[in-house]
């Protein structure tokens, strides 16, 4: 294992990291297929990002505050969450912690420091600065880490969360992922900026850009991070550079915005692939083994599957809850109206 | 008890609520070494220091962003964002984020923010410094919405509103800050959120209104005494959540309804208290229900007086009222 300090993966580390990247493509994969077939309602892969998001993941602790976007499978899995857990949340069934109040991809888990994510873009950046702030009042030695896309950087929360940062010097990782595309805008148009993390120039803050296809230099780069911050040095802007190999979501045709070509040019590069090769060529993986281990992913998605669709639905009268602590008398009453309609058939659950 | 304006009373409470509890920290612009620019946070930074007195750079939405962090972490934040009418670039920060952190998580991440922030006109402040726009935040689901009206009722609202479990708007009279004073409890004595406060008792007719729109209802109620209509002045006190039972009870005993506020008419807290009184009391009224209003135009700045209503035309609307039924 790696140790808590090292800025560098130890080589046992790597297939459990390749492990945890399978599993995301693999669930992804299923997800998007069970949303053809109308089982869940929506979905915003993740496939082609899962190597920058499973080895950030792998160098934080479990102390850390995760602030996600929408798109964090990765981040997830690696916090901890299970397949299961995430399904009951793509159905919106009785044992979502969200109590069915969200699209897919949405989550949030307290007990693993997730914070739970909205559809909003950037909201999050600001956020996680003021709970590094918060952390330091505490005097926890904690790291927040708000993940976002290329489309975030033009953000007014962006532009707060990297004044904030810089100005209180908060133990905050900045963790663009750069996948060239904001559904079908090109990462060019997004800004002039040669790079996204020079920006963090303008705010003070160190700004670094990493091959995110390469879990190594990830690794490192939050590594390196995360010391600086725990140790007072402030935040750090990570640009991962990856590709969004699949659609911006399942709403989405990426067809109309970007050529065959240059997805196949980003395929060849794929972390999966790329990490499998590597650890081929230092001769601690075989192919029998890529086999077995694809079988056996595949056979745990599947029962995760068979699992969440054998839960029943939300219930019907939960959404009345969690707007306050507790229900206002006005929110008291329209429970009972609906409780009503439901009664009497005039809706049905 | 002690007598006081009622930004002193703010400035009291926040001191109160920072000395019974560490976890409690104020950020805005200006609130540190200029104490606020209303001052209601004199002295604060002094006893308190930078750690929990922040100073932040000008922009709303990391001042709110900022605070939402923090709640989620557990401290009790509040922020001060300087005019109602600069709270806009914050918005997608409370309406996406702060309003729906308790229910998009299922009751997994409470947000307990305090955002105080002078509202109104009458200070001759123009279209960006007169604003009364809470409707915007009643209508959001997960916002409970405060505005006092006296110095003790800003005390005693605000330390409730610090230590609620929700997020909390907390909407400052800016005219009434020095124009008022009254006496304020010296301890941790708290004013429950939700609660109206029947500022006179009356039989013929019901006024509802709240913050500065309560001195000239005073006014006008007084003033029609002498001609023989007995009216009743409600504080509402809290907008979100609506003391309905207070609203109901006052109008079946008097059977008429005038509500005043400065905002605008269309869509103004006004129309939801009417719809309400038509839904539940209807068989009580006697007369059609009364809206005493600002006009549906931008804020003006040299006719702000002719803008805002006044005891005169709350008094005119009490008098129709009356007359009609």
């Amino acid at each position: 294992m790696t140790a808590a300090s090292a800025t560098e993966l130890a080589p046992e580390d790597l297939e459990p990291i390749y492990r945890m990247m399978l599993l995301a493509r693999t669930l992804d994969e299923r997800c998007l297929t069970m949303q053809r077939q109308g089982r869940i309602g929506f979905y915003v892969p993740v496939m082609g990002q899962e190597g920058a998001q499973v080895a950030c993941a792998w160098a934080l602790d479990p102390k850390d505050w995760v602030f996600p976007a929408y798109r964090e499978l990765g981040v997830a899995l690696t916090r901890g969450v299970t397949p299961e857990e995430l399904l009951d949340q793509f159905f919106g069934n009785s044992a979502d912690r969200l109590r069915g109040r969200q699209m897919p991809n949405h989550y949030g888990y307290r007990d693993r420091n997730f914070v739970v994510a909205s559809s909003p873009i950037g909201t999050q950046i600001i956020q996680a600065v003021g709970a590094a702030m918060a952390a330091r009042r505490r005097s926890d030695p904690i790291v927040t880490i708000p993940f976002f896309g290329d489309g975030a950087t033009s953000s007014n929360d962006f532009h707060a969360g990297l004044n904030f940062g810089g100005v209180f010097q908060t133990s905050t990782i900045f963790f663009c992922q750069n996948n060239e595309w904001a559904i079908s805008l090109p990462r060019s148009r997004q800004t002039a900026s040669k790079t996204l993390a020079e920006k963090g120039a303008a705010y003070g803050v160190p700004g670094v850009v990493v091959d995110g296809n390469d879990v190594h230099q990830v690794f490192r780069a939050v590594r390196e991070a995360r010391a600086r911050a725990v140790s007072g040095g402030g935040p750090t802007l990570i640009e991962v550079l990856v590709y969004r190999l699949g659609p911006h979501s399942t709403s989405d045709d990426p067809r109309r915005y970007r050529t065959d070509a240059e997805l196949a040019e980003w395929k060849k590069r794929d972390p999966i692939g790329r990490l499998k090769h590597e650890m081929i060529d230092a001769g601690t993986w075989s192919e029998e083994q890529d086999a077995r281990l694809t079988e056996e992913v595949r056979a745990e998605i599947a029962a995760a599957v068979t699992h969440t669709e054998s839960i029943g639905p939300a219930d019907p009268l939960s959404f009345l809850d969690d707007v306050f602590a507790s229900r206002t008398p006005a929110l008291d009453e329209q429970r009972h109206q609906l409780e009503e309609m439901i009664r009497t058939g005039v809706v049905k659950p | 008890m002690t007598d006081m304006t009622l930004v002193q009373a703010v400035n009291r409470a926040l001191r109160t609520a920072m000395t019974a509890d560490p976890e409690v920290l104020l950020l805005g612009e200006d609130i540190g070494v200029n104490g606020g620019v209303f001052r209601a946070t004199e002295g604060l930074l002094k006893d308190f220091g930078t750690d929990r007195v922040i100073d932040t750079p000008l922009s709303e939405t990391g001042i709110i962003g900022a605070a939402v962090g923090m709640a989620l972490y557990g401290l009790k934040p509040v922020a001060e964002i300087q005019f109602l009418d600069f709270i806009y670039p914050g918005f997608d920060q409370i309406v996406s984020e702060l309003a729906k952190f308790r229910y998009r998580s299922g009751g997994q991440y409470p947000c307990h923010v305090v955002i105080r922030t002078p509202y109104g006109g009458g200070i001759k402040g123009g279209m960006y410094h007169s604003q009364s726009t809470e409707a915007y935040f009643a209508h959001t689901a997960g916002l409970k919405v405060v505005v006092p009206s006296t110095p003790a009722d800003a005390y005693g609202l605000l330390l409730s509103a610090i230590f609620d479990p929700d997020p909390v708007m907390f909407l400052e009279p800016k005219r009434l800050y020095r124009s008022v004073t009254g006496e304020v409890p010296d301890g941790d004595v708290r004013v429950p959120l939700g609660k109206a406060r029947t500022v006179r008792e009356g039989t013929d007719v019901s006024v509802f209104a709240y913050g500065a729109m309560i001195p000239p209802a005073t006014e006008a109620c007084q003033s029609l005494e002498a001609e023989g209509i007995s009216a009743e002045l409600v504080d509402l006190r809290t907008l979100v959540p609506l003391d309905a039972a207070a609203v109901l009870a006052s109008v079946e005993k008097t059977g008429r309804a005038v509500i005043a506020h400065e905002a605008a008419r269309f869509c103004g807290y006004g129309a939801e208290l009417s719809a309400i009184l038509s839904e539940k009391a209807f068989f009580s009224l006697k007369a059609p229900i009364a809206r005493v209003t600002g006009f549906d135009t931008p804020f003006p700045y040299a006719l702000e007086n002719l803008y805002l209503p006044n005891a005169a035309r709350i008094r005119q609307g009490i008098l129709e009222t009356v007359k009609a039924g």
